[in-house]
């Protein structure tokens, strides 16, 4: 490989932030001053391209520095990763959150996703437009995943350190404020305010949201925490898997699969090492438990990140998590050092001779990389696009090696399995679907937020307990790759199989209530966008279709009957085949909830 | 005359091809053992010497057992499988990906793309008027090749070419994402700004002629370009001692385009700045 890394010198800044990741050049072949040792300087071959996993980390380095990533920038921690210049400007143009072109140091991210749109984002954007200065840039953003306190807004200022505020619910005032001056906005309210619940007794996974101080290590053992972990030692690898496969634990990220047999099919590959990662690109709009979760309560994830680990039989565990949940990371960073200082991460844990530790890579703005084989190459340095399967991760995952990837909801639950027992714990919910299951609902509801039902409990049952509003007219289930029902089919059981036999998904446990206020069609028109926008691009049914179908939908917006009848049987047409066709899950569900609009709510007829 | 080498002898497997039983060796496609079998399915972006990316998605067959189609080009065959290549699902979606990729992408020097549109009665116009296409001016930046973007369907195989499966030197990628997605280089520069050494490896492997020799370039938008008044002459490269086997596309007595064969065990189908675009000395004729 003989790189070229063009004309552009980097500023001192740039240079600044990317040593401050990568520790200083040691080499002029590394940006270095020349000296006489660079006549015999090498280091090439595996030692320097293994280091490409460092190239994401380095690009928010750039990014949060001077707030855009300059040719000068990219081609210095090109050099220093030696990654060619053309595959980490791919990688930099993937992501939402970096830009490649100069831009102020401020950018306001304005949520203009479901539930904000309905909760007003529209005239949010247009005031913000007209009276942000010149050196803010306002955004317009998917999902910010603060769906309970809508609308939302989220200002990043570059800088040593880069600054954030988030505003929510937010005015015009609120959000300049925040862009204004990041440092001075006003404290977000406790996570525990998205828990309507809290304080309820048995509670199995939000329990401890808004009981426990989320910085306090002490106080997570006093309120129980890391029995588990004891426990899981007490037994071994093979019986916390027997735990978790009797347990009848599915994942919580959309798919359902069985978690025991996931970590039984990666603990028994003979290849070495075995990775865990912890999904956390809670990226569906209308989706925000994880990041409750883990504002209120991180240490519980890094316990059941460590039981995990332990289980699978790896000594490394990535945690995926989103850009765009600064107050998550500042949280989770927090509980990882704690752990480690004390003894429960690290080369020895809890002095039982098991290594594992964590590490935090963050998104950048990506939908897609929530996907799990996308999230594999987004961690590897790579555009996040899906990889196909087979191989499975299980067997090629993470660099290649046996893989366990885990939601945070999932990896949640592994704790009352191993404190409560599996067969206490299969007793929660119902037969095929056990244990207890988050919901997030938002939009015409008085009471919105995450809320923990045990599997079973009817949609019409949880609505109610949110206060559901008069007028109700849809309720989209499952996301924005879940699909919408009717009113009068509120008594779906919300499980795995219920869910299944009414033709709908539990998907990502979103459950979103709109009130006949707001117009189906502009709804549908942007999880359209959305879908298109989030597309990686890199199948065509997907990269295309996602296209023809927004492009449908806005003809047929305001149309009924036979005038849309043509431009309806053209979407089921490129609905199947996006569904049939696509690589990955994305393409696959970016017609579900357009679907159930036509077909369950008879929007155009 | 290019020799093949054999590779070492592989287990054969068996399983079902459209209610027929097929036998391909261990570790073939679907694609191949169908090939094999006499039985065809259409392809844009598989290539001979590249990793199958199965980005198209036109060549997908129904795999029993499997919830959506599976794409032939990329999926090893494994024992028993029962695969089903023209099934109304299947041919569906391939409908539907020509459909898709016509109404965005110029397809007109794509091979194969025309009759599939037919055979599978696709209607590209459906869309409408105003459907979204990939609208880029030709960058002509270079006197070797011509970039026409407008044709690309974004198969990766340049991407592969040049990167690590042929040619080592990592000068394009995807830039982009969703249908923004373009094959670009660094900062999106022109070419002689890139990284690029103008072997023009991605050019062999191009399926649509989105990169096109500039002399095929120039003598299309002359109307003089003609395959059919085209011979092809095998010969070996005398600039250097690797020996590299080329193959020459000569019109009316002039080399337009000059290529190697895939199956060569030399050149794989590569070959350097000289080999493929330093031809003009043969015919100088002044």
């Amino acid at each position: 490989m003989d790189l070229h890394f063009g004309d552009g010198k980097p500023t001192d800044e740039e240079r600044a932030a990317v040593d401050a990741l990568l520790g200083p050049p040691e080499s002029s072949w590394e940006g270095a001053d020349r000296s006489d040792a660079d006549l015999r300087w090498a280091r090439g071959g595996r030692a320097a391209r293994d280091r490409r996993d460092l190239l994401l980390p380095g690009l928010h380095a750039l990014n949060d520095r001077v707030g855009w990533i300059s040719e000068g920038g990219l081609g210095y921690l090109c050099r220093r990763l030696t990654v060619p210049p053309a595959e980490a400007y791919g990688v930099a143009t993937f992501y939402a959150m970096f830009s490649v072109r100069p831009r102020p140091a401020t950018v306001l991210h304005v949520c203009t996703d479901l539930a904000c749109t309905a909760a007003g984002a529209g005239d949010l954007c247009a005031g913000l437009e007209e009276r942000a200065g010149s050196g803010v840039s306002v955004e317009r953003s998917p999902c910010l995943g603060l769906c309970e306190r809508a609308p939302a807004a989220l200002a990043v200022r570059a800088g040593d350190p880069v600054r954030t505020a988030v505003a929510a619910p937010a005015t015009v005032d609120e959000a300049v404020r925040a862009a204004d001056a990041p440092d001075s906005a006003p404290e977000e309210p406790p996570a525990v305010l998205a828990v309507p619940q809290a304080g309820q007794d048995g509670l199995l996974l939000l329990g401890r949201v808004g009981v426990v101080d989320p910085a306090s290590l002490d106080d997570y053992r006093a309120h129980g925490g890391y029995t588990a972990l004891r426990r899981a030692f007490e037994l071994g690898p093979a019986g916390v898997i027997r735990e978790v496969t009797d347990s009848g634990l599915a994942g919580r990220g959309g798919a359902a699969f069985p978690t025991g047999r996931k970590w039984q099919a990666t603990a028994s590959r003979p290849d070495h090492p075995h990775y865990l990662v912890c999904n956390a690109d809670e990226s569906e709009p209308g989706t925000f438990k994880d990041r409750v979760l883990m504002e209120g309560d991180p240490y519980a994830l890094v316990e059941a990140m460590t039981i995990a680990g332990y289980a699978t039989g790896a000594h490394k565990g990535y945690l995926y998590l989103r850009g765009e949940y600064p107050r998550a990371l500042r949280r989770m960073e927090h509980a990882i050092a704690q752990a480690r200082a004390r003894g429960l991460l690290g080369d020895d844990v809890l002095g039982q001779g098991y290594a594992f530790d964590i590490e935090i890579r963050r998104g950048a703005g990506a939908y897609i990389c929530g996907e799990e084989t996308a999230l594999f190459n987004s961690i590897e340095g790579y555009r996040g696009e899906p990889r196909s399967k087979p191989p499975f991760p299980v067997e090629k995952g993470l660099f290649g090696r046996p893989t366990a990837e885990n939601n945070v909801e999932t990896l949640v639950n592994v704790l009352p399995i191993l404190t409560m027992g599996a067969p206490a714990y299969a007793a929660v919910g119902t037969e095929r679907s056990t244990g207890p299951k988050l919901f997030c609902v938002s939009g015409s509801v008085e009471r919105p937020g995450v809320y923990e039902l045990p599997f079973g409990a009817t949609l019409g049952e949880l609505l109610r307990l949110a206060g559901v509003r008069p007028g109700l007219r849809a309720v989209l289930l499952g996301g924005a790759a879940g699909s919408f029902v009717r009113p009068d089919e509120l008594d779906v059981p919300l499980t795995f199989e219920g869910t299944r036999e009414a033709g709908a998904t539990l998907g990502s446990g979103v459950v979103m209530a709109f009130d006949a206020s707001v117009p189906l069609p502009r709804l549908l028109l942007r999880i359209a966008g959305f879908f298109r926008e989030e597309s990686c691009g890199q199948c065509v049914p997907c990269r295309v279709g996602t296209v023809r179908q927004e492009e449908a939908l806005r003809r047929i917006a305001e149309r009924t009957g036979a005038a849309a009848a043509d431009d309806i049987a053209l979407l089921r047409e490129v609905g199947r085949a996006m569904r049939d066709a696509s690589i990955c899950g994305l393409g696959q569900t970016a017609w579900n909830a357009v679907e159930s609009v036509i077909d369950r709510l008879g929007a155009y007829t | 005359m290019t020799v093949t080498p054999l590779g070492i002898p592989r287990r054969m497997l068996e399983f079902t091809v459209d209610g027929a039983p097929v036998r391909a060796p261990e570790g073939s496609t679907i694609l191949d053992a169908c090939r094999a079998a006499g039985k065809d399915i259409p392809t844009l972006c598989q290539g001979d010497t590249l990793r199958p990316k199965n980005a198209c998605r036109v060549c997908v067959v129904e795999v029993e057992g499997s919830r959506t189609l599976v794409p032939a080009c990329s999926r090893t065959a494994e024992p028993g499988m029962v695969v089903r290549t023209g099934t109304e699902r299947a041919r569906h979606s391939r409908k539907i990906v020509l459909e898709l990729l016509a109404s965005s992408a110029d397809l007109s020097t794509t091979p194969g793309a025309a009759e599939w549109i037919k055979e599978y009665e696709a209607k590209p116009d459906r869309f409408g008027p105003d459907a979204a296409r990939v609208n880029e001016e030709p960058r002509i930046d270079n006197e070797l090749y011509v970039r026409d973007y407008a044709k690309c369907i974004l198969c990766y195989k340049c991407v592969d070419a040049c990167g690590e499966q042929w040619q080592n030197t990592f000068a394009i990628s995807v830039a982009g994402r969703g249908f923004d997605a373009r094959i670009a280089v660094e900062h999106d520069a022109p070419l002689p700004d890139s990284a690029c050494v103008y072997c023009g490896n991605c050019v062999e492997v191009c399926p649509t002629g989105a990169l096109a020799p500039k002399t095929e370039y120039d003598m299309r938008a002359a109307g003089t370009w003609d395959e059919s008044r085209q011979t092809e002459t095998s010969t070996v490269c005398a600039y250097c001692g690797v020996g590299c086997t080329l193959t020459l596309h000569v019109q009316d007595n002039e080399i337009v385009k000059v290529t190697s064969p895939h199956d060569n065990p030399v050149t794989h189908g590569n070959l350097c700045i000289k080999g493929r675009f330093g031809y003009q000395h043969v015919q100088n004729r002044g």
